[in-house]
């Protein structure tokens, strides 16, 4: 014996959100229709690409392995320079900015923006950008690179970082606050060694990425391998491009291994 | 019996209270006060438990003393002198002469041992000594002292999260008396541990800070251990003391008017 049958209907939407949910679908498909017309997309090249695609690689393999020694070592250890002395400026600059910008440690709103104003600052400016803006200042070379990637980077360290430090427990803050500890020593005594994991974490992470940032700048004049590769695309000399292009591609790797490394040994 | 003498052992006047809090007042929010007028004289030695139930103040009162908390109103005068209205290095230097024994322990975890005990001398040390780990060979001495004093001798180079809840609360106190207070507080110092450490933890604090000659004001949940081990009890309820008298004097009366109800008496 079955109980009666009284149809029970069951819909995981209501009748709005079922329109609702029609109407995103019909913007994303007329999105897409509107912006692939106004790419204005050449359909001989579009069926050229392929061939193009396979020309490119013939033209690069064999590498001009030669070239190395000549034209890329020298310029692989600059990119390790500028990579290695931008960090530790950005370091140097963004410890300030986060002590600043944690609400912790500085209690007063105005300076906390203040210092949030300059983290975004110093992100919202691509590499490429401020490479452009040092070379104007400092002219072509190395000391730009450096100066490109130490700013680019205050902002991503100083983030972290504050963030880091107000994430600090205030228990033992306050255990050496009660011991009549200076400033300067609830400081170093208190959050530094609760936030040391996440600084190291922070500055190799950073490390890895200038290291690739730092292989492009050569492209606007600031130094390191990019420089070799855009003399390489310039003269149209593909087989030195496919050699730059496979050494800060197994650069890339080994930084990863390594810094994945100490990382996971730190934390 | 005499204070022990010599450069931590600091032996105070025998006249007249360590620490006198005269009509203290707290309040968080304006018009909603933790703590109501609290005038209290600590002698200069001996415990005082301060019983009373969750949220009535207990907590407040005693960082009123060492200045974790401004109060609102009131004095609070500490062998002469007043600490209301200190700031800066002044206030610091009279926190240094406080001791203070903590709930969750608040070591430092990720220091060892015999840094963590190092800290309780952050108040004399300078800021770059302290940065080099260049502490006064009489400090270390004083530290090792202490290790053996707590029972913890082999535990000098264990960093302070490998270390049970026991054990910390251990290096806590150690961590107070190295600053060679001449008033050691304790905030609910075993509310944290099982009932067999809790008893030790009191004993040790009892027995250190007597040796010393150190009075020390005690906030706790656990009426027994306050009956066992102070000379004094204070009953807190709702911002004000309602009972102050030696354990003996302490009635099931007098717990009910603290915590409230009966049944639980029973």
């Amino acid at each position: 014996m079955t109980a009666p049958a009284i149809r029970r209907e069951w819909h995981r939407f209501t009748p709005a959100e079922r329109l609702a949910r029609f109407a995103v679908y019909l913007f994303t498909v007329a999105a897409v229709v509107w912006a692939a017309r106004y790419v204005e997309i050449i359909p001989e090249f579009l069926a050229d690409a392929p061939a193009q695609t396979v020309d490119l690689f013939t033209r690069m393999w064999p590498f001009d392995w030669a070239h190395y020694w000549t034209g890329v070592h020298g310029a692989l250890i600059e990119t390790f320079h500028i990579a290695t002395l931008g960090t530790l400026l950005a370091i140097a600059l963004a410890v300030p900015v986060a002590l600043m910008a944690a609400r912790n440690i500085t209690r007063s709103k105005v300076l906390n923006l203040f210092a949030t104003f300059l983290l975004v600052a110093s992100r919202s400016v691509n590499s490429l950008i401020w490479a452009l803006l040092f070379v104007a200042i400092f002219g072509p070379g190395a000391l730009a690179g450096v100066m490109a990637i130490g700013f680019r980077s205050i902002g991503f360290v100083g983030k972290l970082l504050a963030e880091a430090i107000e994430e600090a427990q205030p228990g033992p803050i306050e255990a050496l606050t009660a011991t009549g500890a200076p400033f300067g020593s609830v400081l170093n005594k208190g959050y530094w060694p609760q936030v040391e994991p996440s600084f190291w974490s922070i500055v190799l992470f950073r490390w890895d990425i200038n290291i690739r940032e730092s292989a492009v700048l050569g492209l606007v004049g600031a130094g390191g391998i990019g420089v070799a590769l855009d003399a390489a695309l310039a003269n149209l000399y593909w087989d030195q491009v496919g050699l730059i292009l496979a050494v800060i591609f197994a650069v890339v790797v080994v930084t990863e291994i390594v810094t994945s490394g100490i990382r996971s040994r730190i934390i | 019996m005499s204070a022990v003498a010599g450069p931590f052992g600091i032996a105070g006047p025998d006249d007249g209270p360590a620490l006198l809090l005269r009509n203290l007042s707290k309040s968080y929010t304006a018009g909603k006060p933790v703590l109501r007028g609290i005038t209290l004289a600590i002698e200069g030695r001996g415990i005082t438990a301060i019983i009373g139930p969750s949220g009535t103040g207990k907590s407040t009162l005693i960082r009123c003393i060492n200045r974790l908390v401004t109060p609102t109103s009131g004095e609070i005068i500490f062998r002469g002198q007043s600490l209301d209205s200190l700031s800066g290095s002044a206030l610091r230097k009279a926190r240094r002469r406080i001791g203070m024994v903590h709930q969750e322990y608040n070591l430092v975890e990720r220091l060892t041992v015999m840094e963590n005990l190092l800290c309780g001398r952050l108040g004399y040390v300078p800021v770059w000594r302290a940065w080099l780990r260049r502490f006064p060979d009489q400090d270390i001495d004083r530290a090792f002292e202490l290790l053996d004093a707590v029972g913890l001798a082999d535990y000098a180079h264990r960093r302070a999260d490998q270390l049970s809840g026991g054990q910390r609360q251990r290096v806590g106190i150690a961590r107070a008396l190295m600053q060679g207070p001449e008033l050691l507080l304790a905030d609910e110092p075993t509310s944290s541990l099982d009932p067999k450490t809790s008893v030790e933890i009191v004993e040790l604090m009892a027995r250190l800070a007597g040796d010393r000659g150190i009075p020390v004001v005690i906030n706790i949940h656990n009426v027994e251990l306050a009956r066992r081990f102070a000379s004094r009890i204070i009953g807190m309820a709702q911002g004000e003391i309602v009972f102050d008298g030696p354990p003996d004097a302490l009635q099931d009366q007098h717990l009910a008017r603290i915590y409230g109800g009966e049944s639980w008496l029973e």
